[in-house]
Order: structure tokens, then C-alpha cells, then sequence
């Protein structure tokens, strides 16, 4: 299973370093998220500063959308999917293949949305183990549960729009323990034992788990 | 004789379709089975339920010793298809696409070289972007693979379309070959007696079942004995 994800990561991602879609659409869309949020809020710097960890987080959930229904596409052109089926490639390394690779995109994602975040709002970024820790357990979460409902939306011919019908409800938890995490690091009233950081860790290894059992389920229809 | 494939009364129905209706089939190494049938019949079902990507409703199945009724999965690695899909990623190149297959198979990565000159695929074509290149030679990307992957039973729908007269003789010899050698091929080809794959039985599929099988040489004297009477116009 290991070698088959390590497998299946390395194509993924050799194929967005080629398309650089993450690059070129989904960081743009990300960015534009931020500033439009903050232009119907308020653009007052105490108000942006204060409501940062919210957009942030809305930013990335927007963005993983995407980036879990491009990771699911990639094996749509040409019935590539089946091919992995065909080649006996084990079901749990695939799902953990794009769960890592989707991964990777969004925490790279994240880190330039961060640096928009102190440049546009003028935010302060401080107690960086709990901000580390949440963000990455809340990345681990939304890409094996993006990747689980995208791959289900997927047999459908209204894929494009039953992720995000499917996935954004799922999500919620991540975006509001993320937000409130966030807000207990910035604000140093918590570190790493902050109990939104443990709802983000169940979150995680629920969807991981749960991806890694009925994923094979979904792939085989 | 041992059969390599061998289909009960197969049913698969997919979505709310039956697409094999009680099929019927045996097949054993070293044969070369032509799949014949208009278009709809279940001729590409049929192959992709020997692949294992059609869930066998009910019936009984085994490809290469498999209960793939059980285990659909288990066989798949040993099963070759090449098909109206080329399972191929636009955005990886036609050596890289062959390297991945042969990874993702646990096959010897020494022969994707020779697979692709074999196909004509060296050089420049070789680190080319699939999405750049034309139909055929994205077949032969998928060609090259599945010769690097050399699998025990070959599964081959409409093999030669799009395929230059040069690389659908190296198919063919090649599977003639392999077939030498014990492989088991099943074909379906509106194409198959204008090349050098001479199939050793050809079998009819209508209506998702098996309604004619027959040895090559009862095949060619039936329709022999049966173009006469349609141009004298016995038969309508």
C-alpha cells in the first residue's frame, strides 16, 4: 500500500509541477477569496486583523475544492482510473496517494496565503506550534475527506457541482476549529494542547481511515 | 484442457442495464479467440468483465485460476487490456506513462526501452507529452506498455484502429508470439482477417450472450457457404 501511494503521490504531483494548475489558477482564486471577503466585511485594519483566521481558513477550503476535484479529474481523462485498476494497484494507495499529494499542494498553498494574510490584513503571526500543528492536521483532514467525496461525486455527470454540495457541509469543523485554533495561537491564550487542535486531529484520522476503508469501495462503483 | 478464462451463465448488469445475459465461455492457453458481434452485442463488456472492471452480478467466472466473482481484484494485475481507453495521463510523457504502468504492475522496468522502439516510439516520441500526440500514436503508447507488462492474458478491443500498417503487423507478430509461448488472447476486431492474427476460434456475442463458437476453419466455411446463397439471393 506505502509503495503504491509513494507511487501514485509522485505521479500527481509530477503532473501539477507540469500543468502547474495549483500554481496558476488555484492560489490566484485563493487570494482573490481574501480580498473580496475583506472588501465585504470591512477594510479597517482592526476589523481584517480580527476575522484573518476565518478568511483564511474560507480560502483554503475554497481552494481544496478545487484542488480534490483536479485530483480526481486527473484519472477521469482517458479512464486513466481504470488503468490503475487494472494494474492491481492497491485501493488504500491510491486513497493515500491523493490524500499526499493534495496535501502537499495545500500547505504550500497555505504558506503563501499566510504571507497574504500579515501583507493584505497587516496580522501578526505568532504562537507557531499550535498554528503548525492546526494547520497541519486541518490540511490532512480536508484532503482525505476532499478526496473521499470527490471521488464519489466523480461517477456522477454533476460531479462539478455535488463536490462542493458534498464536501463544504463535511468540512465545517475543519473551517471553525481551524478559525478558533488560529485565533488561541494568535492571541497566545493557547498552545498545543488547545482542544479545537484535538478536534482537528480526530477529524483527520477519522477521514483517513474512513477514506482508507471505503475508498475501494467507491473506486469499484 | 485447462482453461484460463471460464464464464458460467455470467450476468452483469450495469446501472440498470444487463450488458452479459447468461454468457457462456471457456478458453485455454495458447488461444486466440476473435469476438465477433454487431455493434452493442457486449463484446467490450465482455472483456472488460474478464478484466474484472464489471462486477459479475451473478454466474460464475475464473480468469488465470481467479474467482473473480470473489476477488475481481486478484487477477487484474496479470490481465492485459487494450481498449478504446489507452489509461493514459495526458500530461506525463510516453516514456513516463510506460515507466508508471510498469511500477504500478511490479513489472521488470528493463523492457519499457525496447517496448517503445518496438512500436516505433524512440527518440523524440519517447519524451513527447501524450496530450500532444495523435490518436494512434497514443495507442501506440498503450501498446508499448502492455508488450513492456508481457500479461498471461491479453484482452484486445479494436486493437488495430488508428494504428499505422507498420505497428499493427508488430502487434500482431508480437502477439503471435506470445501466444508461441502460452499466452491467451481475446479479440474483438472488425480488422482482425486483413492482418497476421490468425485467430484459432471465433466466437459470436448477441444480445450479452454467447449465440456462436466455432474453430477458424468452421468459421470461414460457413460464411463461405453462406455468401453464395445471399448473392443469389436466398438469403435476405
Amino acid at each position: 500500500m506505502w509503495r503504491d501511494a509513494r507511487l501514485i503521490a509522485a505521479k500527481d504531483l509530477k503532473i501539477e509541477l507540469r500543468t502547474k494548475v495549483t500554481a496558476n489558477q488555484i492560489l490566484p482564486f485563493a487570494f482573490v477569496v481574501l480580498i473580496v471577503f475583506a472588501f465585504a466585511l470591512d477594510t479597517s485594519p482592526g476589523t481584517l486583523q480580527k476575522v484573518a483566521p476565518g478568511l483564511f481558513w474560507l480560502a483554503v477550503l475554497f481552494s481544496s475544492i478545487l484542488s480534490v476535484e483536479r485530483t480526481v479529474a486527473i484519472e477521469l481523462d482517458d479512464n486513466a482510473g481504470d488503468g490503475l485498476l487494472v494494474y492491481g494497484v492497491d485501493h488504500g494507495g491510491i486513497f493515500l496517494g491523493k490524500v499526499v499529494a493534495v496535501f502537499v499542494q495545500l500547505f504550500l498553498l497555505e504558506v503563501l496565503l499566510l504571507l497574504g494574510v500579515v501583507v493584505l490584513y497587516g496580522s501578526k503571526v505568532g504562537g507557531w506550534p499550535l498554528m503548525l500543528a492546526s494547520t497541519f492536521f486541518a490540511t490532512l483532514g480536508l484532503s482525505a475527506a476532499g478526496v473521499t467525496y470527490s471521488q464519489l461525486a466523480s461517477a456522477s455527470r454533476a460531479k462539478q457541482t455535488l463536490v462542493p454540495l458534498l464536501f463544504v457541509p463535511v468540512a465545517s469543523p475543519v473551517l471553525l476549529a481551524g478559525t478558533k485554533a488560529w485565533q488561541d495561537a494568535l492571541s497566545g491564550t493557547s498552545s498545543i494542547g488547545d482542544p479545537w487542535l484535538r478536534l482537528l486531529i480526530v477529524f483527520a484520522v477519522v477521514y483517513l481511515a474512513l477514506g482508507a476503508i471505503f475508498f475501494g469501495s467507491i473506486l469499484e462503483g | 484442457m485447462q482453461s484460463l478464462v471460464s464464464f458460467k451463465n455470467v450476468i452483469v448488469v450495469s446501472g440498470n442495464f444487463p450488458v452479459l445475459t447468461g454468457l457462456d465461455f471457456e478458453a485455454g492457453p495458447g488461444e486466440i479467440v476473435l469476438v465477433t458481434g454487431r455493434n452493442g452485442a457486449g463484446k467490450t463488456s465482455f472483456l472488460r468483465a474478464v478484466a474484472g472492471l464489471l462486477r459479475i452480478t451473478r454466474g460464475s467466472a475464473r480468469v488465470l485460476g481467479v474467482d473473480i466473482v470473489a476477488n475481481p481484484g486478484d487477477a487484474r494485475h496479470r490481465v492485459g487490456l487494450l481498449g478504446h481507453e489507452s489509461f493514459l495521463y495526458e500530461d506525463l510523457t510516453a516514456r513516463e506513462n510506460v515507466n508508471f504502468v510498469l511500477k504500478a504492475t511490479r513489472s521488470d522496468p528493463s523492457g519499457a526501452d525496447s517496448a517503445m522502439a518496438s512500436v516505433g516510439l524512440a527518440g523524440r516520441l519517447a519524451d513527447l507529452r501524450v496530450v500532444k500526440m495523435s490518436a494512434g500514436q497514443r495507442k501506440k503508447v498503450a501498446l508499448a506498455a502492455l508488450l513492456a507488462r508481457n500479461p498471461e492474458l491479453w484482452l484486445l478491443d479494436e486493437p488495430h484502429a488508428s494504428l499505422d500498417s507498420w505497428t499493427r503487423e508488430v502487434l500482431d507478430s508480437t502477439v503471435n508470439a506470445k501466444v508461441a509461448a502460452g499466452a491467451t488472447v481475446l479479440l474483438v476486431s472488425h480488422e482482425a482477417q486483413h492482418g497476421s492474427l490468425v485467430p484459432t476460434r471465433v466466437v459470436e456475442v448477441g444480445g450479452g450472450k454467447i449465440v456462436g463458437d466455432s474453430l477458424l476453419s468452421e468459421a470461414i466455411v460457413a460464411e463461405e457457404t453462406v455468401k453464395p446463397k445471399q448473392e443469389s439471393g436466398h438469403v435476405a
